[in-house]
């Protein structure tokens, strides 16, 4: 479990570093698609080991961008308020221990909540410590929901991508 | 004691937030000054040398525009040699070493990684402090500025684009040398705005918008755009000018990093003024 998720650490980082930062829409949108580590984290982690890879994240990422500190707060808020949502977002299924969150596990609309949430929470902090000024909310407010929305459609593309992939390996 | 400690270990998560959350505004607000130096000198050689190695792969890509780009330069160059001119007077073109103080050196570099979509937006160039790079120089192209160079490390340098919330030039109209400031608006990485030109002064969409020269850092009449549209509110006496970059931001790639040699003398001259 452990591995797996290192895996996708390295792997979300390169992504980002290396597709999702030259993604360059319509000018003025970035899919923070990195925050898709901390949604797929599992429900068991502790609560410490949430807030250190969620702070590594951040800052692996940082270091790529000029923007020290400002990946790694947006990411540390995000993961601290994780387990609140999913408190939140108690569903029928109860948080039995071996599921993870996920579209597979937890059906679509939960996983939708959930993503959109946290995505916009993190887009939030990420574009107003950036900004680091409130003149220009009516932009930045502008930024957050467009890029919000496009990170948005990439998580729930991975997820299908993945999810599908997974029924045809285990169950056939 | 001990209950301080029962309390800490208990709400570990909330704290634990708290001092992570705090370590990373400390790291946003000192972003500028000495975090930045001890950080990314220590980082950006490794995260450059990954970047650098990516670009190696598009660099193929963008060959054929960048040749003909190179091509223009060159024809420009060959304009400017002596021998292009024809010598009518020979006294006017004998040239004495301390008349002719070099101002500004010229450095080639390739961009290995740009953003324009981000409010503070920066670039990564491929010289650092061996090849004679150093922060305050200038990084313009044949078509208009970028930026200026605000770090570097042995192999690379990190550059403040224009298209960045803390970026203000000195900038005037070509045709009017009216000065005004320079900045860009943070709404479409293809525009930016010019202010400080008062009301009386004729302006006409098309003119050239060049750098004024009065900063220690850009060279005089690097262009910057061309005036779109202007505006001025009412009880207002200055203009609000949109200007369009003549240069694509998103397709940068060979750049020139100029430094200016007489930098420290005029820094010094300003030292003088002000304590007087």
């Amino acid at each position: 479990m452990a591995g797996k998720n290192l895996f996708r650490f390295v792997i979300l980082l390169f992504l980002q570093v290396l597709v999702f930062n030259n993604i360059h829409f319509h000018g003025f949108i970035y899919p923070a698609f990195y925050v898709y580590f901390i949604l797929l984290l599992p429900f068991e982690t502790a609560g410490w080991l949430l807030l250190t890879t969620s702070f590594l994240m951040g800052l692996s990422l940082d270091f790529f961008t000029n923007s020290l500190g400002i990946n790694a707060a947006a990411s540390v808020f995000t993961a601290f308020i994780r387990p609140g949502v999913i408190r939140l977002l108690t569903s029928k299924k109860e948080y039995e221990p071996g599921i993870t969150p996920g579209i597979r596990d937890l059906g679509f609309r939960w996983f939708f909540l959930y993503a959109l949430i946290l995505v916009f929470v993190h887009h939030t902090a990420l574009f107003f410590l950036e900004v680091f000024r409130i003149t220009q909310i009516e932009q930045t407010i502008h930024r957050i929901v467009a890029s919000s929305v496009l990170t948005l459609i990439l998580i729930l593309l991975a997820q299908f991508f993945l999810v599908g992939q997974r029924k045809k390996s285990n169950k056939y | 004691m001990r209950n301080l400690i029962t309390f800490l270990w208990k709400n570990y998560f909330f704290f634990l937030f708290v001092i992570l959350e705090v370590f990373a505004l400390f790291l946003v607000v000192n972003n500028n000054y000495y975090q930045r130096r001890v950080f990314i000198n220590s980082t950006s050689d490794f995260s450059g040398n990954i970047l650098a190695s990516f670009d190696d792969m598009s660099s193929y890509l963008s060959l054929k525009n960048a040749n003909t780009i190179l091509s223009e330069e060159n024809a420009r160059f060959y304009n400017m040699q002596p021998e292009a001119f024809l010598i009518s007077d020979t006294a006017s073109f004998y040239r004495n070493d301390s008349l002719y103080t070099r101002h500004y050196v010229y450095r080639t570099a390739k961009v290995i990684s740009s953003s324009i979509n981000r409010r503070n937006n920066y670039l990564k160039i491929n010289k650092g402090f061996r090849h004679g790079i150093s922060p305050d120089m200038a990084v313009v192209t044949p078509h208009g500025i970028v930026g200026q160079v605000i770090e570097v490390s042995e192999n690379f340098s990190s550059v403040m684009s224009i298209l960045n919330n803390n970026a203000r030039i000195s900038a005037k109209l070509k045709a009017s040398n009216q000065v005004g400031s320079f900045f860009w608006d943070g709404n479409d990485y293809r525009t930016g705005l010019l202010v400080d030109i008062p009301s009386h002064v004729q302006i006409s969409i098309g003119d050239t918008v060049v750098t004024s020269g009065y900063s220690f850092i850009f060279p005089e009449s690097q262009p910057i755009g061309i005036v779109e549209d202007y505006s001025i509110e009412t009880g207002d006496s200055f203009y609000k000018i949109k200007v369009r970059f003549t240069v694509d931001y998103n397709s940068l790639y060979h750049v020139y990093v100029i430094g200016n040699r007489l930098h420290d003398e005029l820094i010094e001259l300003d030292k003088i003024d002000l304590n007087e």
